[in-house]
């Protein structure tokens, strides 16, 4: 009886993991382009660049830049003056959603959809 | 006389779970990226209660308790998140430990789980984006773990209080 239980447990437990898994694929499946490039500091948004449009743009707040490049639908930081370079070698984004976060300048960039 | 007895301990546990409530208030969020990943500990109370007792008594306590922590610490968006995630989470726990098919760690995973699923429900409805849903898949594996802890504490429990009469 008890194992009984166990394993019904155990099959609840697969049925969802099934189901989070089911949810990955379909938002997996559903991502979108985005058309524009959002760049913020410290949570304000300061510019919004054309994603379709292949260019470089430098971001400064204060001493601090980071260099972001749009290039072949793909967004990346070029190169920046932070000292830990996460932001230079995150991989391009590309997708709604997807962000590039530089925590020492406070910068996020974001791919959006309008 | 059985019904003031009965009370007495319905409000006992109805002030056990506002103080689990407030000490998970405390504790700092375990992975800040997806909110409402938590263990859930007002919901030991919630197993208890309905393993004690029926789904009735279950309810009527996480009502109290929800109404009295959003009035402490929340606001009406809260109040809203939390009445959804109990609502289906009270409802599918109550289904499942009726079907006699599960063990109390199997009824209080699927009732975290149901619990993040209304809250989750609720924030797409409240914004109207879809993508929000995305969370639930990190918050189906944190509802398992937390689920499976909260339902071991909960048999723990049960199985101590076993010889225990009185209401």
């Amino acid at each position: 009886m008890v194992s009984k239980k166990l394993r019904n447990d155990i099959l609840l437990v697969g049925g969802i993991v099934v189901f989070a898994l089911l949810l990955f694929v379909v938002f997996k499946l559903n991502l979108k382009d985005g058309n524009l490039v959002k760049v913020s500091i410290d949570n304000q948004m300061k510019d919004c660049y054309n994603f379709n449009e292949d260019g470089e743009y430098t971001i400064t707040s204060g001493k601090n830049t980071n260099v972001l490049v749009i290039k072949d639908g793909t967004a990346f930081i070029k190169s920046a003056d932070c000292p830990d370079k996460i932001c230079v070698h995150h991989r391009p984004i590309s997708k709604v959603g997807e962000t590039i976060v530089c925590l020492p300048h406070k910068v996020v960039v974001e791919i959006i959809k309008e | 006389m059985r019904n003031t007895k009965k009370l007495t301990f319905l409000g006992l546990f109805a002030a056990v779970a506002i103080v689990l409530s407030y000490v998970e208030h405390l504790l700092p969020p375990i992975y800040a990226a997806v909110p409402g990943i938590k263990l859930g500990l007002a919901n030991i109370v919630n197993i208890f209660i309905l393993y004690k007792f029926t789904v009735k008594e279950a309810a009527t306590v996480t009502l109290v308790r929800i109404l009295t922590v959003a009035l402490i610490f929340g606001n009406f968006m809260t109040l809203m998140y939390s009445i959804a995630g109990a609502v289906l989470s009270i409802t599918i726990m109550a289904l499942l430990k009726k079907t006699q098919l599960f063990s109390t760690v199997g009824v209080s995973i699927a009732g975290g789980v149901c619990h993040n699923l209304g809250q989750i429900l609720v924030a797409i409805a409240v914004t109207a984006t879809a993508e929000i849903g995305y969370y639930m898949i990190f918050l189906c594996i944190s509802g398992i773990l937390s689920g499976t802890l909260i339902g071991i504490a909960g048999a723990l429990i049960l199985k101590y209080t076993k010889n225990l009469k009185g209401w």
